[in-house]
C-alpha cells in the first residue's frame, strides 16, 4: 500500500493599493501597460522601495497562521530570463522569509481534524503577462510588480481531500483578513502541488512532481488524483525510477491527465543572492501592535455561532465557510426575534437559490437587513413560510420595497385573529355537513379536507396551525 | 576656465554667452572626444553628466550599444538637484561601457584622451568627466565610482574627485553597476566647488532605499584650519611606482606643514580587496545587466525565437570586459559556488570594514594613493587581471562605504598628473573637505 505525500504552494496576491516596489496601483482590466513606471518597467537607474502596507498584511497572515513573524527579514534576487520579468530577476525572500513556522487545521467532515504545518511565507513580486497572438507576442506589464505572499505547506498532506480541506481554509482566512481578493479565476490565488508517494510504513521521502498552476479545486483535486495514479501505475510496473523524475507538469483539464513541462536536464539555476538595492525588512513594535490584531478567523466564528446561537457544528461551518456568507448572518441575527434555525435555511437555501448571474451576495437585492426582517416576520407568524418565498421573489425584483410593504401589497399577511377564523371554520362546517357527519362517522381523513378548505378560503393567509385548533374544537 | 562658485554668480546673459563659447571650445577639441554629445537642459551652470546618469529626454546609454536609441523618459535624483539649485546638464559625457573599466577604452563611442598626454588614458571609468575637466571643457561634472570610477581619473587628469559615503548620494536614476557600492559624485576643478556640488547632489532621497537620509552640508562649516590625525600607510605604498611614493612624500610634508599630526598605520594586503570586490561587483552586476534583453527598450536584435533574441541582443550588444563581468559574476552566483565565492567575499568585506573602523578610532583622516601609477598609455592594461589589479587602492573604500576625495598633488618628469586620497570615516564628508582643503593649499598643484 501507498502513502500519498502532498506539499502546496499557494501565490497570494495582495489587495495593496499600490505595487510591491513602486506606487503604480494594482488594479486590474486598465489598458495594457499603463500601470507602469520606470521601477516595474526595470528602466536603467530605476530602484524599488518597498510598499509597508505589504509587511503589514504579512503580519496579518503570520498572525492568522500562529506563525513566527521574524522581525527582520531580506529580500533576494531570483535569477531567469522571460519577457514578462522586466527585471530578468525576481525580487524574493529565499534566505530569510517574513513568516516562517506555521500551522493551519484542517477539520474531516466526521469532526475529526488535523494539523498542516506551514513552512513559512515570503513576500514577492508578480511578474507580467505573455499574449500569444500567432506569430507575434506581446508582454503585458501592468502586473509586474504585484505583491504577492507565497505560502509554503510542509509535506503533511496525505490526499487529495485533505489538500483541497487546506486549500479551502487558507482561502477562507485571506479572505476573513482581508489581505487578498483569494480569486482563482483571476489567479488571485495560484495553486503549485508538490506530489510523491511512498510505501506506506516509509519515512522517506521519494522523488516529488510539481504540477503548477491549477485554477479551481475541482481541478486540483482531480490533477492530484491522476498523478498520484500515475507515480503508482510507475512503482507497480517496475518503471518508477525512469518515470517519475524530479520536474514540473501540467494538468490537461480536457484530458484529465499531467503533462511534463520541462525536464530535470533543464532545471534553471536561478542564482539568487541578496537584493543589494533594499535594505533589511524590519517589522516594528508598533505594525506588530497594530497587524497582529486580526478579525475573527473562521474556526473562532463557527464555535462562537455554536454557542452564541446554540447551532449545530454542520450549519456553522457552512456558514462561516465564507466570510461574506458570515457577515450576511451576523448582520441578520442583529435584528430582534430571529432564530438561527429559520435565519440559516433563509440565506443558505432560499436567498443563495435566488442568486444568478452577476448578482451575489454582496449584491444582492436583498440585503442581510431585509432578509433578517423577512426572517422576523416568519418567526412572529406574521407570514407562513410559504407567503415568505413569494414575498422574497418580489423583493428580489423590487429593491426599494420594504418587507413590510410587500407583504401587504401581495395580501400575504396570516389571519391570527381567531374570531375571523372561527367565523370561516363555521361558513366551511355549514356549506358541508354530509362531510360533518362522515368525519364523525371516524373517517378522520377528511380533517385535512375542512383545513384546505379554511385555507382556500382565507386565501392562503390564515395562520394554519390556528385553523387547526379551532376546526379541532368545533368538530369535537 | 571660470570655477563652479564664480559661475554660480554669473547672471542669465553671461551664462548664456559663457555657454555659447564652451561649444565652440568643445567643438574645436572633439579629438579628445570627452563628450558624446552637447545637449543642454534648463539656463543654469552648465555640468557634465555620465552617460549613465539619467536626463529626461536625453540618449542615456552608458556608453553600451545595447542601448543605443534608448530615450531616458525621468531625471535621476541628482539632475532634480541640479536644475533645483541653478544647475544645468551641459553634455554626456564618455565613459567605460557599463562603468567597468579604469581606461574608458571600452566604450561604444571610442577612447578619450587624456588632457596632459593625447597618448594616454584620462581612466576610468568616469574618464569623460575627467578629461572635460582636466581640460578645461567643463566647468564640473558627474561621475559615478564603485571601485575608483571618479578618483582614479579625476588623479590621471589633475582634478578632484570625489566619492561619497554609500548611502549620501541617491542612485535613483544611476545606470546600476554595482547597487551596493555605487555612488555618484562630483569631479571638479577644486576642492571648494566639489563641496559646492557634493552638498547639492547629497541628501536624502525615499527613491532610494540605500539612501541613508541625511541632509547635513559642508559648505556652512567648510573649514581648512583644523588640525587633524592623519593616518598614513607606508607599507600600503610600497607596491606603488616611484613617481607615487615621490608624491606620497611631498603630501605628508605638506601636511606636517599645515600643522596636521601625521600617525602609522598598516592595512592587510590588498589582494583581498581585489578578490572581494570583483566577486561582489561582478554579481551584482551581472543581476543588474540582465534586464538588457531587447525586450522593452535598446538594441534589440532579432533571432528565430525568443531564446536566440535574447542570445543576438546580448552577444551583439555588450563589449568584451562587460561579458567577461556578466559571465564572472554568474560564475559566482551558480548553484555550488555561491557560498565559496559569494558569502565568502562578503566576510571579506567585512573585515575591511571593521579593519578601517578600527583605524577610525583615533585617526581623522587617512592619505592613501589612488592608482599605482600615473595614467598609464592606450593599451597598456589590455590585459585584464593589470587592470584590475590597478585598482588596488580605490577599491577598499567602496567595499567600506566610505567617502574619499582624491586631489592633485604634483606632476611626474614627463608632466602628468600624480593624485593621491584622503578617506575618512562613514558620513564625515565634513572632516574629509576640511582635510582635502588644507591639502590642497599647501600643495599648490599648478594645472
Amino acid at each position: 500500500m501507498f502513502e500519498v505525500v502532498i506539499g502546496l504552494e499557494v501565490h497570494v496576491q495582495l489587495n495593496t493599493k499600490t505595487k510591491l516596489f513602486c506606487s503604480c496601483p494594482t488594479s486590474f482590466n486598465h489598458k495594457q501597460n499603463t500601470n507602469t513606471c520606470p521601477t516595474c518597467l526595470a528602466l536603467p537607474g530605476a530602484l524599488p522601495v518597498l510598499n509597508k502596507e505589504v509587511v503589514h498584511k504579512s503580519i496579518m497572515l503570520g498572525t492568522a497562521l500562529d506563525a513566527t513573524i521574524n522581525r527582520v527579514s531580506y529580500f533576494d534576487r531570483k535569477s531567469y530570463f522571460y519577457p514578462d520579468s522586466p527585471s530578468a530577476y525576481q525580487i524574493t525572500q529565499l534566505y530569510t522569509p517574513i513568516v516562517e513556522h506555521g500551522k493551519l487545521q484542517i477539520d474531516f467532515e466526521d469532526g475529526s481534524n488535523k494539523t498542516i504545518r506551514v513552512n513559512r511565507a515570503h513576500i514577492e513580486a508578480d511578474a507580467g503577462k505573455n499574449i500569444h497572438d500567432g506569430d507575434i507576442s506581446k508582454v503585458d506589464l501592468n502586473r509586474a510588480g504585484t505583491p504577492l505572499l507565497e505560502i509554503v505547506s510542509e509535506p503533511d498532506l496525505r490526499s487529495a481531500e485533505e489538500a483541497i480541506l487546506y486549500l479551502k481554509k487558507l482561502h477562507s482566512i485571506i479572505r476573513y483578513i482581508d489581505i487578498g481578493d483569494a480569486n482563482m479565476q483571476e489567479g488571485s490565488f495560484r495553486v503549485d502541488v508538490n506530489v510523491s508517494i511512498r510505501p506506506k510504513g516509509d519515512e522517506k521521502l521519494y522523488t516529488r512532481v510539481e504540477i503548477k498552476n491549477i485554477n479551481s479545486f475541482k481541478f486540483i483535486q482531480k490533477a492530484i488524483e491522476v498523478e498520484v495514479s500515475r507515480q503508482v501505475e510507475a512503482w507497480e510496473d517496475g518503471t518508477y525510477d525512469e518515470e517519475i523524475v524530479q520536474e514540473t507538469r501540467l494538468f490537461d483539464q480536457v484530458k484529465q491527465e499531467t503533462r511534463s513541462m520541462r525536464g530535470k536536464e533543464e532545471a534553471a539555476d536561478y542564482r539568487y543572492f541578496p537584493e543589494p538595492d533594499l535594505l533589511k525588512c524590519e517589522v516594528t513594535d508598533e505594525m506588530m501592535e497594530k497587524y497582529t490584531k486580526i478579525p475573527e478567523l473562521p474556526d473562532a466564528k463557527k464555535e462562537r455561532f455554536v454557542s452564541e446561537y446554540g447551532m449545530n457544528q454542520y450549519n456553522a461551518s457552512v456558514i462561516t465557510s465564507s466570510v461574506e456568507m458570515a457577515n450576511f448572518f451576523e448582520t441578520m441575527m442583529a435584528e430582534d426575534g430571529v432564530s438561527a434555525k429559520t435565519a440559516t435555511t433563509w440565506l443558505t437555501v432560499e436567498l443563495q437559490a435566488r442568486l444568478k448571474g452577476d448578482v451575489n451576495i454582496m449584491n444582492s437585492p436583498v440585503d442581510a437587513k431585509k432578509l433578517g426582517f423577512l426572517v422576523k416576520r416568519i418567526d412572529d407568524k406574521t407570514i407562513s413560510g410559504k407567503a415568505a418565498k413569494e414575498v422574497l421573489d418580489h423583493l428580489m425584483e423590487n429593491e426599494a420595497v420594504s418587507v413590510d410593504d410587500a407583504i401587504d401589497t401581495l395580501g400575504l399577511k396570516q389571519v391570527t385573529d381567531t374570531g375571523a377564523i372561527e367565523a370561516m371554520c363555521d361558513e366551511i362546517i355549514n356549506a358541508n355537513q354530509d362531510k360533518v357527519e362522515q368525519y364523525k362517522a371516524g373517517k378522520e381523513k377528511l380533517f385535512g379536507f375542512f383545513v384546505g378548505q379554511v385555507m382556500k378560503a382565507s386565501k392562503g393567509s390564515a395562520n394554519p396551525q390556528a385553523v387547526n385548533e379551532i376546526l379541532k374544537a368545533k368538530l369535537g | 576656465m571660470i570655477t563652479l562658485k564664480e559661475a554660480l554668480t554669473l547672471n542669465k546673459d553671461e551664462l548664456n554667452k559663457f555657454k555659447d563659447e564652451l561649444r565652440n571650445k568643445i567643438e574645436a577639441n572633439k579629438d579628445l572626444n570627452a563628450y558624446i554629445d552637447v545637449n543642454s537642459v534648463g539656463e543654469g551652470v552648465p555640468i557634465a553628466i555620465k552617460d549613465n546618469i539619467q536626463v529626461k529626454d536625453w540618449s542615456i546609454t552608458s556608453g553600451s550599444k545595447i542601448l543605443q536609441g534608448y530615450i531616458a523618459p525621468y531625471n535621476a535624483t541628482v539632475i532634480k538637484k541640479l536644475l533645483d539649485n541653478g544647475l544645468s546638464p551641459f553634455g554626456r559625457v564618455n565613459m567605460d561601457e557599463f562603468a567597468m573599466g579604469s581606461t574608458t577604452e571600452s566604450s561604444f563611442y571610442g577612447k578619450t584622451q587624456n588632457p596632459h598626454a593625447s597618448d594616454r588614458v584620462p581612466g576610468g571609468s568616469s574618464g569623460g568627466s575627467a578629461a572635460a575637466v582636466g581640460a578645461g571643457l567643463a566647468i564640473a561634472a558627474l561621475g559615478s565610482d564603485t571601485g575608483g570610477s571618479i578618483r582614479q581619473p579625476a588623479a590621471f587628469c589633475g582634478i578632484v574627485g570625489m566619492k561619497p559615503t554609500y548611502g549620501r548620494v541617491s542612485r535613483y536614476g544611476l545606470g546600476a553597476y554595482a547597487s551596493s557600492l555605487d555612488q555618484i559624485g562630483p569631479m571638479t576643478q577644486n576642492v571648494e566647488d566639489a563641496a559646492i556640488l557634493y552638498d547639492i547632489i547629497s541628501g536624502s532621497d525615499e527613491k532610494d532605499s540605500t539612501n541613508a537620509g541625511r541632509d547635513d552640508k559642508v559648505i556652512p562649516n567648510l573649514d581648512a584650519t583644523r588640525k587633524l590625525t592623519i593616518a598614513v600607510l607606508p607599507k600600503y605604498v610600497e607596491n606603488a611606482s616611484q613617481d607615487i611614493k615621490d608624491a606620497y612624500a611631498k603630501a605628508i610634508e605638506a601636511l606636517k606643514a599645515a600643522g596636521h599630526t601625521i600617525v602609522e598605520r598598516e592595512m592587510m594586503d590588498a589582494k583581498y580587496d581585489i578578490s572581494a570586490y570583483y566577486i561582489t561587483a561582478t554579481a551584482e552586476a551581472t543581476t543588474n545587466l540582465a534586464r538588457y534583453d531587447g525586450i522593452r527598450y535598446g538594441n534589440r536584435v532579432e533571432g528565430k525565437n525568443l531564446e536566440e533574441t535574447f542570445y543576438n541582443t546580448r552577444s551583439e550588444g555588450f563589449g568584451d570586459e562587460v561579458k567577461r563581468r556578466i559571465l564572472l559574476g554568474n560564475f559566482v552566483l551558480s548553484s555550488g559556488y555561491y557560498e565559496a565565492y559569494y558569502v565568502k567575499a562578503q566576510k571579506t568585506r567585512h573585515i575591511i570594514k571593521d579593519e578601517y573602523a578600527k583605524i577610525f578610532e583615533d585617526v581623522d583622516l587617512i592619505l592613501s594613493p589612488v592608482a599605482p601609477t600615473v595614467a598609464p598609455r592606450f593599451g597598456e592594461l589590455a590585459n585584464p587581471m593589470d587592470m584590475y589589479l590597478s585598482d588596488i587602492y580605490t577599491i577598499s573604500v567602496n567595499l567600506a562605504g566610505l567617502p574619499a576625495l582624491s586631489l592633485p598633488i604634483t606632476k611626474n618628469s614627463e608632466g602628468m598628473p600624480v593624485g593621491l586620497q584622503l578617506i575618512a570615516k562613514a558620513y564625515d564628508e565634513q572632516t574629509l573637505f576640511d582635510g582635502a582643503l588644507s591639502l590642497e593649499r599647501e600643495v599648490a598643484y599648478k594645472a
